[in-house]
């Protein structure tokens, strides 16, 4: 994905610094930071297109012809990924919308509330429990999967949907950005004169805070949504049915059949290029919303 | 001030319970552990492709007559499903039936994760050589599992090559590297085959097949004998190869080693008897070129092989129903029905003898049809597989191999540095797991 964020940095590195007052040797000097930059698209574009063009090949090209020589499967190779085990694929396509879409909506909304009563009330233990999550930031959730995993089996919830959904749901990252986004974002003067006017806390969370916090809470479903949607150990060991695998793990077993069984590669690279898809159009989709800034600054002044 | 206060309250006990009625409405909806009598209902870990249509004959036929249903979730194989068992295990969780590689048995056992079933199997052993059946048991008298499949090794060439550089195909690794040197001559840019590191089975196949026994016991304690004068043997074969640029020294698997296998710039690979398999997918051009022969031999009077890969199906120690199990894994990798159907769809080599030679191997596979006598062949270097000795620590054993060996075959360095470094990690690594190490 960060690829994506390059391709957009590019332009703006080159026409930003002020077309307005600046003079061109200004201009000059972004030559520089525009290369760089160029070059950093490119290293992050390569791989890509090297999947783009793989997906094209059928078994026989994948290692005989030249890297970046489009083949003539892909047709073929989409009809055997549609064909393996019965459309299997799209069930973890489905499965990986499923975690992906339901966890990174339940999680923003627990960062949504807990954000905001974190910036905005003062009550005694807030620095503490903004500490704690501060700390839980900087741990890897790579190594809480093992231990989620035995709280799940006490719990009797492992190999379950609500296995890889429930760990997800509290996202530390997620709640750190939302205090700080409605700190900045949500003026307390808005919130006292909403008290003033007789609107219950909630009401003032949902009509007045909310919508200010769009731009920063959308931040954060993104986030998490591909976080999760790239997740693999905590599903890979939360679940042994592979009907409820998601994506990653349903490709991992594809290339892990034994020794006796060749690796599918094509079937691989071709699952992960149009795993990626969806990504790439919930970027393009809900990128608008980041332009709603302006309605802070509105009331501010 | 107060209302807000109760207010400010509710907000946070809203947040808070959020999170406990997610936790409370998503109930659980697992269908475990019921009792002993009445209908069965076993979980089964397996890789091998087309292993649910495999318990579907058994629970439309014999385990329907005894009740027992059998459920394939289908998992990743290698040293990550190891990990996934023993977490499982933790949490008491593990299935009732896991596919397990033969090295992966005794870091299973040590971590009391799968059951003794040698109450439920008598008469199995029978069924399968030696050499393989011994790996199941750890030289005990228990048996932790029963062999599904089994990889002896054999030497894959180019026949069409070797004759056009007048090759003849060894019958010892003397001979083999005459061979390599003799090739390097005729057509320097080609190579008999390459040593590489990035699997650890081979080499262990290989040090197998020259007699090094790697895990022993000593009474209580285990014995590491990596460096022992066999592997030590086989190290400095590859080595001195590989210094004096007889053969190459690029890892396999990697597209580059496809490339050299499809345009016959590698004309040799020392392998399994799963390589047409891979052939296939590496060299797919050169399909019906190939032929197989067994592995040459450290002494021309001699006629063992190792093996390299393999597995087997174990019965946890968190089964609620082991002697069911039992019975389902030895129907598995014992009745004709089920072998037959385990070559069909999952392209497996079954362990057990006779099926070795039944109706599913009496074609050879697509990739090898001018050899129409492979699977005889197969069947005859099979029995000749020499036993192995696997250890509670294999996957620190491999890993050091990786590293060691992939460092020393890049630099073309000493290969007997590796095999030292890679006992003595070993053994560090058995002593602070807390086992007792004889020296």
């Amino acid at each position: 994905m960060s690829s994506l964020a390059v391709r957009k940095a590019a332009p703006a590195a080159g026409t930003t610094p002020g077309t307005a007052q600046g003079p061109p040797l200004r201009r000059r000097i972004a030559f520089v930071p525009t290369v760089t930059l160029l070059i950093g698209a490119l290293y992050c574009l390569l791989p890509v297109a090297w999947v783009v063009i793989a997906a094209t090949k059928s078994g026989s090209e994948l290692f005989s012809t030249f890297t970046f020589l489009p083949g003539t499967g892909f047709t073929e190779n989409v009809r055997d990924l549609n064909a393996y085990r019965d459309g299997v694929y799209w069930k973890w396509m489905g499965n990986s919308a499923l975690y992906a879409g339901l966890g990174a909506l339940l999680s923003t909304a627990v960062s949504a509330f807990s954000g905001y009563a974190l910036a905005i009330y003062r009550f005694r233990g807030r620095e503490a429990v903004f500490n704690i999550l501060l700390a839980g930031v900087l741990m890897p959730p790579v190594i809480l999967a093992i231990p989620q995993y035995l709280l799940m089996a006490k719990a009797d919830l492992t190999d379950s949907y609500a296995s890889v959904l429930l760990p997800l749901v509290l996202s530390p990252y997620g709640v750190y950005l939302a205090r700080i986004y409605s700190a900045a974002a949500v003026p307390t003067d808005v919130v006292e004169a909403g008290r003033m006017d007789g609107a219950s806390e909630l009401r003032i969370f949902t009509r007045i805070a909310l919508p200010m916090m769009v731009p920063g809470l959308v931040t954060v479903f993104l986030f998490q949504f591909v976080a999760v949607w790239n997740n693999f150990l905590l599903p890979y060991i939360m679940l042994s049915d592979d009907e409820k695998f998601p994506i990653t793990l349903g490709l991992f077993t594809l290339l892990e059949q034994g020794s006796n069984t060749p690796a599918l590669y094509t079937l691989v690279i071709t699952g992960a290029l149009l795993a990626v898809i969806p990504l790439v159009a919930l970027f393009l989709v809900i990128q608008r919303f980041w332009s709603l800034d302006l309605l802070s600054g509105a009331v501010k002044s | 001030m107060p209302h807000t206060k109760l207010r400010r309250l509710v907000t946070i006990s809203v947040a808070v319970s959020l999170g406990a009625t997610a936790l409370a409405a998503c109930g659980s909806s697992d269908d475990d552990s019921e009792a002993d009598a009445g209908p069965v209902s076993l979980t089964y870990w397996s890789w091998t492709p087309g292993m649910d249509k495999v318990a579907d004959l058994w629970n439309d036929g014999q385990g329907k007559k005894d009740q027992i249903k059998v459920t394939v979730k289908k998992q990743a194989s290698g040293d990550t499903l190891v990990t996934k068992i023993l977490t499982a295990h933790k949490a008491k969780k593990a299935p009732d039936l896991v596919q397990a590689e033969y090295q992966a048995l005794p870091t299973l056992v040590s971590n009391d994760a799968l059951a003794d079933i040698a109450g439920d199997v008598d008469g199995v052993k029978d069924k399968f050589a030696e050499g393989v059946w011994q790996q199941t048991t750890l030289g005990s008298d228990a048996v932790y599992a029963i062999p599904q499949d089994s990889g002896p090794m054999m030497f894959y060439y180019r026949e069409d090559l070797f004759k056009k550089y007048g090759l003849d195909v060894p019958k010892t690794w003397e001979e083999f590297a005459e061979t390599a040197r003799a090739l390097k001559k005729k057509a320097p840019e080609t190579d008999l085959t390459t040593f590489s590191a990035n699997d650890s089975g081979l080499f262990a196949g290989l040090a197998q097949q020259a007699g090094a026994k790697w895990w022993t016991t000593e009474g209580d304690k285990w014995k590491v004998g990596i460096d022992d004068a066999a592997s030590q043997k086989v190290a400095d074969f590859w080595g001195g190869l590989v210094k004096e640029g007889a053969i190459d020294n690029q890892p396999m698997y990697t597209p580059a080693w496809n490339k050299a296998l499809n345009t016959g710039k590698q004309i040799a690979w020392v392998s399994a008897v799963w390589a047409p398999g891979t052939l296939t997918t590496a060299a797919p051009d050169t399909k019906g070129k190939w032929a197989m022969a067994p592995l040459p031999q450290w002494s021309a009077s001699e006629n063992v092989t190792g093996s390299w890969g393999g597995s087997s199906t174990a019965v946890t120690t968190d089964s609620t129903h082991k002697s069911a199990a039992a019975k389902f894994a030895t129907w598995l990798n014992t009745d004709p029905e089920a072998l037959t159907a385990l070559a069909k769809e999952g392209g497996i080599y079954p362990a057990a003898t006779t099926a070795q030679t039944s109706d599913a191997f009496t074609e050879p596979p697509a990739y090898f049809s001018n050899q129409p006598d492979f699977y005889t062949q197969a069947a005859a270097i099979a029995k000749t597989t020499a036993p192995s000795a696997w250890g509670p620590n294999v996957n620190v054993a491999y890993t050091t191999f990786k590293d060691a060996f992939g460092a020393a075959a890049k630099n073309k360095s000493d290969f007997g540095a590796a095999l030292t470094k890679m006992q003595d990690d070993t053994v560090a690594d058995l002593d602070k797991q807390g086992f007792e190490v004889a020296e």
